[in-house]
Parts: C-alpha cells; sequence; structure tokens
C-alpha cells in the first residue's frame, strides 16, 4: 500500500532543474533542438549566461538552496570557448564544487556539467531529457521541506 | 643543512640567536609570541630594542591569532625583520603572500618541529610553568598532549616546509637541556655566522618525528570518523552547523579568509520580504538567523582548499561547531583533486586560478 503511495507520490514529482547555459554554444544548441521540434523535458528552467565560467559557486548553492532538484551547467566544448578558456575555469570550479557536495555527503550527483556545441541541437535534447529522468528518480530536493537551514 | 647545537633549554637557545641577530643589526625587528610577566597574558609583539626580547616566549604552544595572518599588515617589510612561525602559521602565510596579501621579501622565517598548541580555554584559563613544562614533555618524547587543539592531534605537516630556520622539539628528548637550531638556507647561514659555536654540517634527523607522525595519523582517522557522524549527509550536516550562531567569528580568525567585503556579509545576502515569503510558503516555517548553512559550504568552497589546519576557527566557536576539523577534512579532500597542498611552495598557484587542458574528464558526460 505504501508503495504504492510512493510510487503515486514519484508520479506525480515534477522536477524543477535550473540550467546556466552559456550564450554562444549550448543556448544557441537549444535554439536549435527547439526548432527542429525535437522533444525536450518541460523539467528545465533555462538562464542564460555570457559563458560557463560566469556561474559562481554562490549562484548553484542560492539555486540548490531556493529549491530546485538540479543543477545543470553546460558550456562550449574544452578548445571552443568564445572567450579563450572560461570552461576551462568552469571545469575546475565544478570539480571543487562536485567534490565538496561529495565529501559532505551531499547529493552531487544532482550537478552536472556538460560541453554542447551549437551545432548539437540532439545532444542537448540527450543531455537535458536524460538529467531530468535521473533527477526524477532521485526524487524531490530534501532541503525544499527543511526550515533548519 | 648545518646545524647548530647550544647547551641551554631551547626556548632560552632561540631567544639568544633573535638577541643576536636584533643586537647585531642584521634584522631590524622581531616578530614573536610575548608573555606579559605581571598579567600572564599572551600576545604577538614586533620588537624593535634589544630589551624587549626579555618577554619573549617564541616557542610556547599558544596561538593567539593566526601569525601568518597577523605578519600580512606589516610584509613586504622595507627592512629585513626576523619572524618565529607555527609550522601552520607559515603555510597559512604563504597562502597569504599568493593571495598578495604579504610578501617573503625581507623575512627571514623561523619555525620549529611543533606539538600543537594548547586549546584558547586552557590558554586563557592560565598557564604556568607546570602546565608549559608538562606540555614540553609530551612533546620531546614525540607525544601527542591531550591538551592541544583537535586538528593539532590530527595533524601531519608538524615538520615546517619551508622555513629558513628550524628549532628541534618534536621527539628531540634532549629539548630541555640543550637547543639544536638547523640552518636551511643560504640566508639562514648567513644570519646565523657568529652566533654560537661552528655549525655542524647535519641534515634534519627524520627519526625525531616519525613515531609523533604514525601518532598524528592514527588520531586524525579516528577525527574524520566522528566528523559529520563519519558519513555526511544533509542531516548530518544540519546537525554539525544548525547550532551556528550567525557572528562569522570564524571566517575573520581564518588566515585564508582574507577578503576585506565578505560575499556573505554584503549586500548580496540581505534578505528581502520576498524571500521571507517564498521560504515560508515553501518550508512553513523559517530558521534565523537565515543563511547559516549555506555560510559554512560558501566558506567551504572559496577556501577548503588552502586550509593549513591551524584549528583558529573551532576555538573561537561560541556554539563549540567542530569547523576545522569539517574544514580540514573538507579541504584536504579538495585539495587532492589538484593535488594541491597548502603553504607548500609559493610558486604552486592556487587551484581555481590555473588550469590544465586535459584534466577532469572523468567529472564529465
Amino acid at each position: 500500500m505504501q508503495e504504492k503511495m510512493e510510487n503515486q507520490e514519484l508520479d506525480q514529482f515534477k522536477p524543477k532543474i535550473v540550467g546556466f547555459l552559456c550564450n554562444w554554444c549550448t543556448y544557441a544548441a537549444a535554439d536549435l533542438a527547439g526548432s527542429s521540434k525535437m522533444e525536450i523535458d518541460p523539467a528545465l528552467t533555462v538562464i542564460r549566461v555570457m559563458c560557463s565560467s560566469r556561474v559562481d559557486h554562490n549562484l548553484v548553492l542560492t539555486t540548490f538552496f531556493s529549491g530546485a532538484d538540479g543543477v545543470l551547467i553546460a558550456g562550449c566544448h574544452p578548445g571552443d570557448c568564445h572567450y579563450g578558456a572560461g570552461n576551462y575555469y568552469a571545469r575546475r570550479r565544478y570539480a571543487l564544487l562536485k567534490k565538496v557536495m561529495e565529501s559532505l555527503g551531499l547529493e552531487s550527483e544532482r550537478l552536472k556539467l556538460s560541453w554542447i556545441s551549437a551545432a548539437e541541437g540532439n545532444r542537448y535534447a540527450e543531455v537535458v531529457n536524460s538529467f531530468s529522468e535521473k533527477i526524477r528518480q532521485l526524487g524531490p530536493n530534501p532541503i525544499n521541506k527543511m526550515s533548519g537551514l | 643543512m648545518s646545524r647548530i647545537d647550544l647547551q641551554k633549554a631551547s626556548s632560552k637557545g632561540l631567544k639568544e640567536l633573535l638577541g643576536h641577530l636584533l643586537g647585531s643589526g642584521k634584522v631590524s625587528a622581531v616578530f614573536s609570541l610575548r608573555k606579559d610577566p605581571e598579567t600572564g597574558s599572551y600576545d604577538l609583539g614586533l620588537i624593535t630594542e634589544e630589551a624587549g626580547l626579555e618577554t619573549v616566549k617564541p616557542l610556547a604552544p599558544v596561538m593567539i591569532a593566526n601569525a601568518g595572518q597577523v605578519l600580512s599588515s606589516f610584509a613586504p617589510s622595507a627592512e629585513p625583520i626576523a619572524v618565529v612561525l607555527k609550522p601552520c602559521e607559515l603555510r597559512a602565510f604563504i597562502e597569504r603572500a599568493k593571495r598578495e596579501q604579504g610578501s617573503l621579501e625581507n623575512i627571514l622565517t623561523i619555525s620549529m618541529t611543533c606539538g600543537g598548541v594548547l586549546t584558547l580555554d586552557r590558554v586563557v584559563s592560565g598557564l604556568d610553568s607546570d602546565k608549559i613544562g608538562d606540555y614540553e614533555n609530551h612533546c620531546f618524547a614525540g607525544d601527542i598532549h591531550s591538551e592541544t587543539r583537535e586538528t593539532c592531534k590530527a595533524c601531519e605537516y608538524f615538520v615546517p616546509m619551508n622555513a629558513d630556520i628550524t628549532v628541534s622539539m618534536v621527539g628531540q628528548k634532549d629539548a630541555g637541556t640543550k637547543c639544536h637550531i638547523y640552518l636551511n638556507t643560504d640566508l639562514a647561514k648567513e644570519m646565523a655566522k657568529g652566533f654560537g659555536p661552528d655549525p655542524v654540517e647535519e641534515d634534519f634527523d627524520n627519526s625525531l618525528v616519525e613515531g609523533l607522525a604514525s601518532k598524528r595519523a592514527a588520531e586524525k582517522e579516528k577525527l574524520y570518523g566522528a566528523v559529520m557522524s563519519g558519513k555526511g549527509g544533509l542531516d548530518a550536516v544540519i546537525d554539525t552547523f544548525g547550532k551556528c550562531l550567525g557572528c562569522h567569528g570564524c571566517s575573520r580568525v581564518c588566515p585564508i579568509c582574507y577578503c576585506m567585503i565578505c560575499d556573505f556579509e554584503s549586500r548580496n545576502f540581505d534578505n528581502d520580504m520576498p524571500y521571507f515569503e517564498k521560504e515560508l510558503e515553501q518550508k512553513g516555517a523559517l530558521r534565523l538567523p537565515p543563511d547559516t548553512m549555506f555560510f559554512h559550504i560558501g566558506r567551504m568552497i572559496h577556501m577548503s582548499f588552502s586550509c593549513v589546519g591551524c584549528g583558529q576557527c573551532s576555538d573561537v566557536c561560541p556554539a563549540d561547531i567542530p569547523v576545522a576539523s569539517v574544514f580540514k577534512k573538507v579541504g584536504e579532500e579538495t585539495a587532492a583533486i589538484f593535488e594541491y597542498v597548502p603553504g607548500r611552495d609559493i610558486e604552486e598557484a592556487i587551484p581555481v586560478m590555473v588550469f590544465k587542458e586535459e584534466e577532469f574528464t572523468e567529472f564529465i558526460d
């Protein structure tokens, strides 16, 4: 009975994922995916940033603390950054953030970094859909119900 | 490397060396711990007159403030100065120098193999010579003293990594009656010329510190096993930091937190009515002051990889949160992914300021 209820709850769970997309590559890929009429999971709320390196740690933390179930950061492939090296710095920061979450035992799977170029509409749809599915399986962000923070 | 051996207690021997440096004009000032003979309280002093050296206690097991942090305020120095720092204070100072909060220029660094410092509670309740003697017995025998800081007990970097001069204390059984001063650099040899007996050519004897190193390693494992119930997780993190009053004392005393205006104290974190309304709607209750946990996790991301584990933050915490233990553990893990050791080498860049083209590919898909 309880299992059934839990399943029901899970079915009703509509994850909220915030995606920080780089203006030059991934945001264009999102556009391409849309205009190619690909099916994209509606869980993702897109925030356009000029570069993946614009996403500082506090932005990600704020997003999680505000109750987002997942955070996706996506930008140009290494070597293709519009500004030269922004994505390399983004990658270091991401590794650091991920490690801190792991180290504290927080669910670091809720955070993801991907490289998606402007031509990869397909890949954009794939990444968003698979990440949304993963978050759906993880369930809601426990912070949402906790007032002791 | 060469060594000077003196037939007197370590602290006395070092004091004489400081006197020689100041008296001969090789340095124009000495920076060291002092003890006020009347009140018995400790402080850090910058001393320019030889007479001022009388109250100096360069080897006392006390950390009133992280001296590496304090040293920033007058380094780079226009004239040469000799500074006595504990190994973690020296590493902290190097981390600060990397952040342009000081420079090693014109500085002669003197450090010691360190048996840890006593907790602040212990220090302010008064240290008589018996207490110091008890501490020294442990230190000279290569043992952990029970009243030292938790992070000191678990510290593995107690041999200074890059001091010009090292005073041997840990495991040095005769340190109470003899003083062994290692001159590690050319600068040190130059400075010590004309002081004491002729130095003997000899490398640092690592066998002295091996005993304490293995005891500390075991203690560290125990400490990390206890931090955040040993397993972490959101509940354990809330349990640990839930007591936080939001005083930000830990970041004030942190030698690595150098920002004049901390992001967490800026307007970015002034919450307005809509924020509270949203929180209440979502959670049905609100913790005040808000953002305390955000502060700790945020700070961990900002500086943990540079944490030298001095333990100052735990010592000042009014809520007795084991801040330093958590930061030391997390910091070790974050530093490890960048193969970074804080304070090891001034040429080693801060991890988030540099990158390699091929790295962390396993983190990304």
